[in-house]
């Protein structure tokens, strides 16, 4: 439904000039939020640490194991503390990408989420610039869609950062070649550089729950720095509560309960159960606080 | 102003004002929609997929023991969950310390990846488990974790365990071939529900009923239902349900429910299977580099790792679901042990010498205060002591070192320590 059918008849008339904008408007506007984002210092930063996560862990590897030891040096028998995947990267570097996700996608990435979706309409709301947006013949549905879009290409390009950041430090500082998946069986490189980037998109599309729900956030208010805090407090909560054993009932509708599923990617033959119910619940995410960011913008008052 | 925002209340006329807030009102209708259906699918396609029982001619109990017996599934790959939940409290690594301290077996070797310090983990909780096979001298188990797993491999005379998380390897190696070993292959895959019925119909006699209990659907496939049921009073075993393939004759899930009720003790089942051949390449295995291996020490002096797998395979819940008859075969490993009692009410009993347990207040020392925390205090005419529950197993320990340990309820055990008195 567009906006136009809810305009009273006397504001439509003298508007049927600016109606109908082309398709490539949809694009103009898009280009000109992804160029807006990605400009932001904010932005650059959040990617910048990004970038950094997967070097740190990388350098910090390879000093603990420099001194010849075996890899996961966790002492005899250990291998439970640390990332998942951390005690195969000395032996082959595309373990770090695996690694870095995986360090990364419980709270780094997220909450990288959680600011550029909150800042998405509350930011400006904020800045005073929601309401010449507005004046554009771009239509609110129009526009909350480009910010999702953005939010969600915000989303790959953060994973992709993490994981191109991963594949550069595990190619200089490890071996690289054929590796062994967690089943015990082995793959050729390419076969494991094509999971590597599976993987990466599946991380991405798991944002896709928490970059809804922090563009809902972002319509019920006009302060950006509120609609961030907001998003990225209910991401910590959920992470906490998800930890607690006595929740077990509810968990499974968490967004974040299946977030670590993407390591089944990388069992031989694949194990897709959890796989699916993680894309199936980011799915549902999206769809109803989507929809609900949907109702509230379209009603909302627009008075900044 | 801008011109979309046109349906602020501010223009609008009373009765304009009250149909926009209709209108906004009717918009959350969206997500709410979205959250029932969703709540609705969650809810309804479970029922849904359970399409009815299958309809499958008639076949007597008897017949179908027999099928489970001569089924000769020699392929197969699936994917089998298993939940346990005795009631023990959450010991960790104390339990399986205790487990194989009881067993009368070392300490382990310190890798974590061997089996049998990975596969006493199946003892609580719920895991999820895949398997596959080919032929007798080809098995897989792996064990799926939270991003890693661990795979137990036997291919030809190498057996290979695999922990992916710590990237260590265990090395053991089995005779080639050989008839013998097929009956001890079997027992490489403890955690399928063919293992647990094959124990479970060991407890077959004049003290259980058996029955063809309909059928069920089971991973897709069809399936008679075998109800295994004690006919004694006193014994903590409500009832054993076994679904078995109606094709194959392999059990495909396994179920011991607790005679108070509540939920399943065990509840092992397939949840994918499939009889196609697995590809070679499942069972092939390299130890990855720089992982670390560790060399099964009693392979070179002694051919066969299996006889010491076989108890760890084979733990806590397994005593259980072995059923008081078949207690027979751990008591072989302790000295003095003796069974009380017929059928499900049988009762192991052994001496510890009295020092083996502190048992009950009477035992000075931390230990003895925590162990006797975990139990209840009983008297009888057998003096004093203290029994550890759980859903399944009880065991009674006296103060003068007298270990009673059956399937059977607190009341019996307590009986049987005052006729042995």
């Amino acid at each position: 439904m567009s906006r136009a059918d809810v305009v009273p008849q006397s504001y439509a008339t003298g508007e049927q000039a600016l109606r109908k904008p082309s398709p490539l408007w949809t694009f103009g506007l898009l280009r000109n939020e992804l160029m807006t984002t990605l400009r932001r210092w904010r932005t650059l930063a959040l990617l910048g640490v990004l970038a950094a996560v997967p070097i740190l862990v990388g350098i910090a590897v390879k000093i603990e194991t420099s001194d010849g030891s075996p890899g996961g040096g966790h002492g005899s028998g250990g291998g439970g503390g640390g990332p998942a995947f951390i005690a195969q990267i000395t032996n082959n570097g595309l373990f770090l990408v695996f690694t870095a996700l995986a360090a990364t996608l419980p709270f780094f990435l997220p909450m990288a989420v959680g600011v550029v979706a909150g800042d998405a309409i509350a930011g400006e709301a904020n800045a005073g610039t929601l309401r010449y947006l507005l004046v554009a013949p771009a239509g609110r549905t129009r526009l909350l869609l480009t910010k999702y879009a953005t939010t969600m290409a915000f989303c790959l390009l953060a994973t992709l950062v993490v994981a191109t950041s991963a594949l550069a430090v595990g190619a200089l500082l490890f071996p690289l070649g054929d590796l062994t998946t967690i089943s015990g069986t082995r793959i050729g490189f390419a076969d494991g550089l094509g999971r590597a980037l599976l993987i990466a998109l599946v991380v991405a599309a798991s944002l896709t729950g928490i970059a809804a729900l922090g563009l809902f956030v972002s319509t019920l208010t006009n302060s950006g720095i509120a609609a961030m805090a907001t998003t990225v407090g209910l991401l910590i909560t959920v992470q906490i509560l998800d930890q607690i054993p006595q929740l077990h009932a509810i968990q499974p509708y968490f967004f974040s309960h299946y977030w670590l599923s993407f390591a089944d990617l990388m069992r031989d033959p694949v194990y897709y159960d959890e796989l699916v119910k993680n894309l199936g619940l980011q799915a549902l995410y999206a769809a109803v606080f989507g929809s609900a960011a949907w109702a509230r913008f379209t009603t909302k008052d627009v008075t900044a | 102003m801008a011109p979309y925002a046109s349906d602020d209340s501010t223009t609008a006329g009373e009765a304009d004002d009250l149909r926009s807030g209709r209108r906004k009102a009717a918009r959350y209708v969206v997500p709410v929609t979205v959250m029932g259906v969703a709540a609705a699918t969650i809810g309804l396609v479970p029922a849904l997929a359970d399409s009815g029982d299958p309809d499958l001619p008639k076949i007597s109990a008897q017949q179908l023991i027999e099928k489970i017996a001569q089924s000769d599934v020699q392929q197969l790959s699936g994917t089998v969950k298993i939940s346990t939940d005795l009631g023990l409290p959450d010991l960790g690594g104390l339990q399986s310390g205790l487990l194989s301290g009881a067993a009368g077996k070392g300490g382990d070797d310190g890798s974590s990846a061997d089996p049998s310090t990975k596969l006493t983990e199946l003892a609580s909780g719920t895991h999820t488990v895949r398997v596959a096979a080919d032929g007798p001298d080809r098995q897989k188990l792996s064990l799926l974790e939270n991003a890693a797993e661990y795979s137990l491999i036997h291919n030809g005379k190498d057996v290979w365990g695999y922990d992916s998380k710590s990237n260590e390897v265990y090395h053991g190696t089995s005779p080639e071939g050989a008839d013998k070993t097929r009956e001890k292959d079997e027992r490489d895959l403890p955690a399928t529900p063919k293992d647990l019925t094959e124990e479970a119909l060991k407890s077959v006699d004049a003290t259980t009923s058996v029955t063809v209990d309909g059928t069920v659907q089971v991973a897709g496939r069809d399936a008679y239902k075998l109800l295994i049921k004690p006919k004694q009073s006193g014994t903590t075993v409500g009832a054993i349900s076994v679904a078995v393939d109606a094709k194959t004759g392999l059990p495909l899930k396994f179920t011991l429910t607790p005679a108070r009720g509540g939920a399943a003790v065990v509840d092992a089942g397939f949840t994918q299977v499939s009889f196609a051949k697995p590809a070679a390449s499942t069972f092939d295995f390299t130890p990855p580099k720089g992982a670390k291996v560790t060399e099964d020490k009693k392979s070179g002096a002694e051919p066969k790792p299996e006889p010491e797998l076989k108890p760890e395979l084979k733990p806590e819940p397994e005593h259980g679901q072995r059923s008081p008859k078949s207690e027979g075969d751990l008591g072989k490993e302790l000295d003095g042990l003796k069974t009380i009692g017929e059928g499900w009410n049988s009762i192991a009993t052994f001496d510890t010498g009295g020092e083996g347990v502190p048992s009950g207040a009477g035992a000075g020392g931390d230990l003895g205060g925590f162990l006797g925390s975990l139990g209840d205090q009983v008297s009888g005419k057998f003096g004093k002591g203290t029994v550890f529950s759980t859903r399944l197993v009880n065991a009674l320990i006296t103060d003068d070192g007298k270990v009673y340990v059956g399937a059977v309820t607190k009341d019996a055990l307590v009986k049987a320590a005052n006729t042995a008195k």
